[in-house]
């Protein structure tokens, strides 16, 4: 199984003004590894699809927002 | 920072005296999807991609000068000894009147170059897709040229420029192919 979102750890000079983000993350929604669509793939109840957008839990990209942390130590 | 070899990175020949090609050669040196435009696009995107892809954003952006170069070249080498007679003749009066026989980063029809032809969207599947539409328009572009030139020699040049798209599209790939791998699965919060 694939995750939505992927980290990564960017450089941080001792030399930069601001305390370090250390972790960066970004998205990869499910259409990126969907390729053309199966047939008959599972699907919502119409009205959980309708507060999806979308018919198919394999398409469902939720998004948490993003929540970056900046290390205090 | 940059080392400079004075040299193109492909030569460039032009064998017949056509102004006009150097009308439609402009479109990859200030259009929306010429040179100039990708190298801005891939050394500014580079600061806020992921790690391992930077390296190859900066790798296609100084090529992309290569070739920004190269087309200065082949529209200055077209143009150099034309008179305003033959620039009026080959469409380009409007370029004479303002700009003599001087390059300017503007598109086939005139269009000044504008910083909106490109962007940076922060979010690295985002902008990846963005630079592989880029060298897919671009190598187009070059096709669109090629077929209405018929000067052999400078069509050469246009050829290898036209690979080198196909050859950065794939490698744009293979850093989306990257990116989507799953790497550190560690659960953040």
């Amino acid at each position: 199984m694939y995750t939505q979102t992927k980290y990564y750890y960017p450089y941080h000079s001792p030399f930069d003004p601001c305390k370090p983000i250390k972790v960066k993350s970004y998205e990869t929604p499910p259409n990126l590894y969907m390729g053309f669509q199966p047939p008959s793939l599972p699907q919502f109840q119409p009205r959980e699809a309708l507060y999806h957008g979308t018919l198919w839990p394999a398409l469902f990209s939720p998004y948490p927002g993003k929540r970056e942390v900046v290390d205090n130590e | 920072m940059w080392y400079y070899e004075k040299k193109l990175q492909y030569p460039v020949k032009v064998s017949s005296c056509n102004p006009r090609l150097a009308k439609y050669l402009i479109e990859q040196y200030g259009g929306a999807d010429g040179e100039l435009a990708a190298a801005l696009r891939y050394l500014n995107q580079r600061y806020t991609i992921p790690d391992k892809v930077i390296g190859l954003l900066t790798d296609i952006g100084t090529e992309e000068f290569a070739h920004l170069e190269m087309i200065a070249t082949m529209v200055y080498k077209l143009t150099k000894d034309a008179t305003p007679e033959m620039m009026k003749e080959a469409g380009l009066a409007p370029h004479y009147a303002n700009h003599d026989k001087a390059l300017f980063y503007h598109n086939a029809a005139g269009v000044p170059w504008t910083a909106t032809y490109i962007q940076a969207k922060g979010d690295p599947i985002a902008d990846l897709y963005e630079d592989i539409a880029a060298e897919e328009k671009a190598r187009a572009t070059y096709q669109w040229i090629i077929n209405l030139s018929d000067d052999p020699d400078l069509n050469d040049g246009l050829k290898y420029l036209r690979e080198r798209e196909v050859v950065h599209s794939q490698r744009f790939r293979e850093a989306v192919e990257i990116l989507k791998e799953e790497r550190d699965k560690q659960i953040y919060f």
